[in-house]
């Protein structure tokens, strides 16, 4: 048995894309991304940023995955399918092929056990898709929240699955490297997606679980310009109520988040969310957010804020407009017994 | 004479394809080709100027703080207004961390793999370079990956995340840094110092900036350790010194804005082998063998609509100029026009070239780290880190700052209080430009002519030195 037979043949592919989601995979493993990767028995057939074969030597790779002679275990797309201009994919070719990325992935992808969308792009259509749309560029299997794209709502790979959404923009490299590694084992099955295709495990949480400006939210004690520790929902655009992810409490790049580094969360896990406008500012119907939580009836919601708003201790008050602490937690006494 | 194609160029950012006509062995004539458009500009156009900071980014994975931080000096330009000093620092240390772990991706992933691979198995070098560089199976990159991952970190602090975040304002930065989180960013620049000095340079970094001339290079690196003397071993084995000479013209917009100038200053290296004042006036857009319409070659006044069937186009890329004229950029140009003395001296005898890129990437990565620790402790803890934005009145701005690969700049105009026009030029823009309409090739275009590819034709391991030494990010240079 040769090694690509006992292992787990991966071939990860850039569409429209700005490599963002590979320059956030390299962050994983405690001993870089390729040892991890051989740690768990996979693969790599090619990547465009890491692989040493180039040209002609990369295509014939491409090829034998066509012709049956490798077996593809994981097809990762990265970036959106660009179906333009007119159907023909010209607006993104892979170089040397004299075919398009849109062609490839559907020549390729039924020959994939699994097709992952790495990141919204290749997942939703993404940046690339919005405003004008220039390069007619799609999700593989989503064409914004419509189902569909470049794959088709039926498409299925061969192990059964429709395309896999590790959204995101870019994703944590958790995201997609704790997908890859459960598909390697199978142990993602359709129950495992959400509504859009994205694995549960990252799509049970909202990006507001586990976020540091958590009590400015309780009390609606909220901040009204760049750089004030307050809760970013109120005036400075955040959906993080509404976004699913994991980015609060796993943190990025060893602690970080959007609203931990002080600015909105875009939900850029979201179909379309490249289409909203003023993204650092909140949306008002009578001034009332127009992006409150989905699941609560809007006027309990604009109850509790006014009642936990007159509730507001002046520290939380005060700190939620600064940008340093101005009012720190005030000092308790805890009786002993004597 | 024969036509080959090489594609898909890896171990570059983004998609590249490369024609080359042969004649005798050697490259006649190159032409370069960005294969993706995603049209970025017209995404731009008739959306609110901050708009910018979240899509602009968007652009590129590997620089997006350097998209990030030019989207954010042209809305500063527009709104007319000072920047927090805090911000301005925490801005560069950030950037500073972008950039020095693309000179690391660059070095480790991108470029040494190729001595690994199997065209080289003759030298007496190759087996220890196969063993220490050979593409994801290598023992550096174990080193190095953990290594950018905790250079990173710099991002979760500063950024809050990386790549695509919106820390970058016009004010500042969106975060004020405490006491604890200043001793974490010297933590991680003090260990990114680390590396550097046990693994790439076996060495000080203040012993690594002393070096001045070639020379002494060539008596610092024999019987050194490090993965900086063995490129160098390299490179005079293999006369890569020799290979992928440049145009010779260089600019720089300057880098690392503070209060008081910039750590890199602006300039141009110009025809008298001088450093010269830059004449920004002068920077133009060829379309002529671009799919692009015709439009202003003033990048204040262009737009960009793609025409896909243009006959004698065959690139996404507009060609700029600068007084006419294809100019180098990057770390080389950078550090030529800062006056760098070792990089100025190389430049002096043998011009830009493969190794010559390298080397630069290299000791600017060195002088970085350092100034990565003095902007964190100049960090002014209690002092704002961000001033409130303003609104935007109709005109035209521009954002210029040097990214990893050399000089971004993003051209704005606003009318009624949307984006009207959006122009990008990247570095790879520059410096993987196709022909403008006097039929002169950009520079890369240029470097590749007179390559000797003897029989290996596509294969031919020179073309893939001489393409990576620019380190190009081809999602970038068409945007």
């Amino acid at each position: 048995m040769s090694r690509s037979d006992a292992m787990t043949n991966v071939l990860w592919l850039q569409g429209a894309s700005c490599g963002g989601c590979t320059m956030s995979i390299l962050e994983s493993g405690a001993s870089g991304w390729f040892d991890e990767l051989r740690q768990f028995g996979v693969n790599l057939l090619w990547h465009p940023s890491v692989s040493e074969e180039t040209g002609e030597e990369a295509v014939e790779i491409l090829q034998s995955v066509l012709d049956g002679k490798v077996r593809l275990d994981l097809l990762l797309l990265e970036g959106s399918v660009a179906r333009g201009p007119s159907d023909t994919g010209r607006f993104n070719m892979l170089a040397g092929t004299n075919r398009s990325v849109y062609r490839w992935m559907l020549d390729l992808a039924p020959h994939a056990g699994y097709v992952i969308a790495i990141g919204s792009c290749a997942a939703y259509g993404g940046v690339p898709a919005a405003g004008s749309n220039p390069t007619d560029a799609v999700g593989l299997q989503f064409e914004g929240s419509d189902s569909g794209g470049a794959l088709g709502a039926a498409f299925r790979s061969r192990l059964g699955l429709p395309v896999i959404n590790v959204a995101g923009c870019a994703p944590h490299p958790g995201w997609m490297m704790e997908t890859i590694l459960a598909l390697t084992t199978k142990d993602i099955a359709a129950s495992d997606l959400d509504g859009y295709g994205r694995p549960k495990f990252v799509a049970n949480h909202l990006a507001h679980h586990g976020c540091s400006r958590n009590e400015f939210y309780e009390f609606k004690a909220s901040a009204e310009t760049m750089s004030e520790r307050g809760c970013l929902m109120e005036h400075l655009g955040c959906k993080a109520t509404q976004a699913v992810g994991d980015c609060n409490q796993r943190s990025w790049n060893g602690g970080g988040s959007c609203t931990k580094g002080g600015y909105a969360c875009i939900a850029c896990t979201s179909p379309g969310f490249e289409g909203a406008q003023n993204f650092l500012e909140t949306a008002k119907l009578a001034g009332i957010p127009v992006g409150l939580p989905t699941d609560m009836p809007k006027a309990w919601f604009v109850a509790l804020a006014a009642l936990s708003k007159s509730a507001t201790p002046r520290r939380v008050r005060l700190n939620a407009t600064a940008d340093h602490v101005v009012v720190p937690p005030g000092r308790t006494t805890t009786k002993t017994k004597p | 004479m024969t036509r080959i194609t090489i594609g898909p160029f890896n171990r570059v950012e983004g998609d590249l394809e490369v024609r080359l006509d042969i004649e005798s062995g050697r490259v006649r004539r190159a032409e370069v080709t960005a294969p993706l458009y995603r049209g970025f500009e017209q995404i731009l156009e008739g959306r609110p100027p901050l708009d910018a900071l979240a899509l602009a980014p968007r652009i590129c994975g590997i620089c997006s703080v350097s998209q990030s931080v030019a989207a954010a000096a042209a809305l500063r330009d527009a709104m007319a207004i000072e920047a927090a000093p805090n911000g301005l620092l925490a801005t560069s240390i950030a950037h500073a961390a972008e950039n020095a772990a693309d000179h690391l991706t660059h070095f480790y992933i991108f470029f040494m793999p190729d001595f690994a691979r199997e065209a080289y198995a003759a030298h007496d070098w190759h087996a220890a370079t196969h063993e220490r560089f050979a593409a994801t199976r290598g023992s550096a990159a174990r080193d190095a990956l953990p290594a950018r991952a905790r250079l990173l970190e710099t991002m979760g602090i500063i950024a809050g995340k990386w790549p695509h975040s919106l820390a970058f304002q016009p004010g500042g930065t969106t975060r004020a840094i405490d006491l604890g989180e200043r001793v974490r960013l010297l933590s991680i620049a003090t260990a990114f110092r680390s590396f550097l000095e046990r693994i790439v340079f076996a060495d000080a970094l203040e012993n690594v900036l002393a070096i001045t001339t070639a020379d002494e290079l060539d008596r610092w690196r024999d019987g050194r350790g490090g993965d900086f003397a063995h490129f160098l071993r390299l490179a005079d084995s293999l006369a890569l010194s020799g290979l992928g000479r440049g145009t010779g013209l260089m600019m720089s917009y300057g880098a690392y804005h503070g209060t008081d100038g910039e750590l890199f200053p602006r300039g141009l290296f110009g025809p008298r082998a001088a450093i010269e004042p830059l004449p920004l006036a002068q920077i133009t857009e060829d379309v002529s063998h671009a799919w692009m319409r015709d439009s202003s070659a003033d990048p204040a006044h262009s737009s960009t609509i793609p025409d896909p069937d243009k006959p004698a186009a065959y690139s996404w890329c507009k060609a700029p100029r600068l007084s006419g004229q294809p100019i180098e950029v990057g770390a080389i140009a950078r550090q030529t026009v800062a006056g760098q003395a070792l990089i100025a001296d190389l430049v002096s005898a043998s011009g830009t070239n493969v190794r010559n890129r390298v080397i630069a990437r290299l000791i600017e990565t060195a002088r970085i780290a350092l100034a990565m620790e003095q902007w964190t402790r100049a960090l002014r803890l209690s002092e704002p880190f961000c001033t409130n934005s303003c609104d935007i009145p109709d005109g035209s701005y521009v954002g210029l700052v040097e990214a990893a690969r050399g000089s971004l700049g993003h051209w704005m105009a606003v009318r009624g209080g949307r984006i009207a026009r959006y122009q990008i030029i990247a570095p790879t823009t520059w410096n993987f430009s196709p022909r403008d309409s006097f039929d002169v090739g950009g520079p890369l275009e240029q470097a590749l002519v007179g390559t000797d590819v003897g029989d290996a034709g596509a294969r031919a391991v020179a073309i893939q030195h001489i393409v990576r030494s620019f380190d190009p990010c081809m999602v970038c240079t068409a945007h």
